[in-house]
């Protein structure tokens, strides 16, 4: 159960090993955390001891996004195991250089299923477990590549368009049952999964994102981007004709 | 017969969780057992007003059942001085019975909204817990609908182990259909308040020990904003009912004319952020405080004057706005007075908005193990969610509190953690053993049960 400060007791990072994800989690735990669940691909990865705090227990599970039939199971078993989820994050994602997948379709469409299919799959399945539950809040890491997708990154901005429609979708839905969604929207963020890529502009790190994703739990917001300022610039973007959009110097 | 998915909290409007909402008059046996067989997988839990401030009244993706009762189903026997009321009737509706007939009822907290059921399950106090005990104290019998379907009757000599595990048992034994409570006659609707104000903590604490055995009721409002000499400082109001003697001749006419009324409320339109912020408080304080005399006393107030204020403004709660507020509610044993100070201390150096605080003795306990009062001081605070470094200050005081052997009251708390309830009542396990052998399946179930690992 969260108590009254919004502090939950059972904490699940799906895509234990996203450095967004971890900072979200560290800044999470306090003195009711229990429990906490780091699902990822890579087992060896996942570092469990690093979240550890005195009182807390730290769990590590395989977790294949792409596996989406296994996802049911999969959240019903964390429940039965660990109880009631109170936040579950999910921050699993690929991101995969445009230029290898322009001659690589069956690459594109495997990052794809992990970005949006994947996540539809296991989205649904904690919105049921929360349904179940009475309770409980999905933090789903979206991007403002999604907003407007640009060449540099169209397939992996495309999946961070249907995760983002999911996801905001999904809110709306959750809405009466007590529980909620946060869809959080940064820029480029410095990051793992960012290394070797070229910077974009209004660039962030994954300790602000978290930051940022804290104070939105807190206010009970359904949105936040990070920085904020992309809101009003996506404002704009959004409706940029096309001849300048794809003339913008976004990388 | 109405069954719908209602998100609900406490009165502090925070931790959400959505239940299918039950109601049923505590009359209807048949159709409660059946309610009851029907209960979902997570349980159901009894609802009475929602005056409790954290969760204890709410059960996520299960039932709760609220009984649906009304006054005049009361009886009162003059002979023995005792009436029996069904759980869902409040304290309101039976005061408006009692006391035109010249009884009030043993314990009132600082509202008339709870009904009898929530009374005897958080086993709330009063300001004469000193003299009178808690509520539970003052039930002669009470009859709980178990998980089984089965009604038991109980009282603290028949069934006496159940019975003190439903006093300040949080519904998590049963649903309390019915109880009959001792009363207190009187003579007259008003009081006769002796009122003081008080500069620091120190003498507030002696004026207290002092005098509280003169007077039956006796409660003090401090100021937890203010600081350094100025800690503690406080008006003390303490009171006796009035008898017709000491009634102004137009009062004395009809001495037991009662007729609360709220003045005016809160719309549901007050800003996001609330009202009560820092300086709108500290401003607040100082008015209240100035504004008390320095010593009156036989001051005649009415009860709902002397007892309910706040009651006179309905939805007070909104003030705060949308992150609603926490209650902190403590106890320290006598000899822990420095653990007082520490955190009075502590709560005014954060800078935490609250104008809501209140300093009680408490007398002795009784046999409940959940029960919250025993012998000791017991300070309130009211303080809005979004206070900056709330968690910190909290998870501190507790540390305060626990370490010197003091608790928290579970029909307040809305943060702690099973650590500080498993410290502050070592009869924790005691409680629990009576409650698995009535609900062996963990048919009772709520948010407070599941977040403080109480069943």
């Amino acid at each position: 159960m969260d108590n009254a400060l919004g502090e939950p007791q059972t904490i699940v990072l799906l895509g234990g090993t996203s450095d967004i994800g971890r900072a979200i989690v560290e800044r999470l735990l306090s003195p009711s955390t229990q429990t906490v669940v780091l699902a990822g691909r890579r087992a060896d990865e996942l570092r469990p001891a690093e979240l550890g705090r005195p009182g807390v227990d730290v769990h590590t599970v395989a977790f294949e996004a792409s596996d989406t039939a296994s996802h049911e199971a999969f959240v019903r078993e964390l429940a039965e195991r660990h109880g009631d989820l109170d936040v579950v994050v999910l921050a699993f994602g690929q991101l995969v250089d445009q230029a290898e997948l322009d001659d690589d379709p069956q690459r594109a469409a495997e990052m794809v299923t992990v970005n949006y299919t994947g996540a539809v799959s296991v989205g649904l399945a904690v919105a049921a477990q929360f349904r179940r539950q009475g309770h409980g809040r999905l933090v789903v890491l979206s991007s403002v590549a999604g907003e407007r997708v640009r060449k540099a990154n169209f397939v992996y901005g495309s999946s961070k368009a249907g995760l983002d429609g999911f996801a905001q979708g999904l809110g709306d839905a959750l809405a009466g049952t007590g529980a909620s969604v946060l869809v959080v929207r940064p820029g480029f963020v410095h990051s793992k999964m960012t290394t070797g890529s070229k910077e974009a502009p209004f660039a962030t790190t994954p300790a602000a994102v978290a930051d940022a994703t804290i104070k939105a739990l807190a206010k009970g917001r359904r949105t936040v981007w990070v920085p904020a300022t992309l809101r009003p610039i996506f404002s704009v973007f959004r409706h940029l004709p096309g001849a300048l959009w794809r003339r913008l110097p976004l990388g | 017969m109405t069954t719908e998915w209602v998100t609900l909290t406490g009165w502090g409007r925070t931790a959400p969780s959505s239940a299918a909402v039950v109601e049923r008059s505590s009359r209807d046996i048949e159709g409660l057992v059946a309610a009851v067989k029907d209960l979902p997988p997570r349980g159901g839990i009894a609802r009475g007003l929602g005056r409790s401030y954290g969760d204890p009244a709410q059960n996520g993706g299960g039932a709760v059942v609220m009984l649906r009762d009304h006054a005049h189903e009361a009886v009162i026997d003059h002979a023995a001085g005792t009436a029996t009321v069904p759980a869902g009737v409040s304290l309101d509706e039976l005061l408006r019975v009692l006391v035109p007939r010249g009884w009030f009822v043993p314990v009132t907290p600082g509202t008339r909204f709870v009904t009898v059921g929530g009374a005897i399950a958080s086993d709330i106090h009063g300001k004469n817990h000193h003299l009178d005990g808690s509520f539970g104290s003052n039930v002669e019998r009470l009859s709980l609908l178990l998980a089984d379907g089965t009604v038991s009757e109980l009282s603290p000599s028949d069934g006496a182990e159940l019975f003190w595990a439903t006093v300040g048992g949080m519904g998590l034994t049963g649903i309390i259909l019915d109880a009959t409570i001792r009363l207190l006659p009187i003579t007259t609707s008003r009081l006769a308040v002796d009122t003081d104000r008080i500069g620091d903590l120190h003498t507030l604490l002696a004026t207290m020990e002092e005098g509280d055995r003169y007077f039956r009721y006796s409660v003090a409002w401090i100021d937890p904003m203010a600081r350094g000499r100025h800690l503690g400082r406080s008006v003390l109001t303490r009171a006796d009912h009035a008898t017709v003697d000491q009634l102004r001749p137009h009062h004395a006419a009809d001495p037991l004319a009662y007729e609360p009324r709220q003045r005016l409320t809160v719309p549901p339109i007050v800003p996001g952020p609330g009202v009560v912020n820092h300086t709108t408080i500290k401003v607040f304080n100082e008015l209240w405080y100035r504004k008390a005399p320095r010593r009156r006393v036989g001051h005649i107030e009415s009860i709902p004057g002397f007892f309910h204020p706040l009651d006179m403004v309905g939805s007070w709660n909104r003030l705060y706005g949308r992150a609603g507020f926490l209650q902190y509610q403590l106890l320290v044993p006598f000899g822990a007075e420095a653990a007082l100070r520490e955190v009075l201390e502590r709560f005014a150096a954060s800078g935490a908005p609250s104008f809501l605080s209140v300093l009680k003795r408490f007398g002795a306990a009784n046999p409940a193990p959940l029960s919250f009062p025993a012998p000791g001081w017991t300070l309130t605070v009211d303080v809005p969610t979004a206070t900056y470094g709330l968690h910190r200050l909290f998870h501190a005081l507790d540390d305060v509190v626990l370490g010197a052997g003091g608790r928290h009251y579970l029909a307040k708390d809305a943060h702690t953690t099973p650590e500080a309830i498993r410290r502050g009542y070592p009869r924790l396990e005691e409680w629990q053993a009576v409650r698995r052998s009535v609900d062996p399946a963990g048919v009772w179930a709520s948010d407070l049960a599941r977040r403080l690992r109480l069943c």
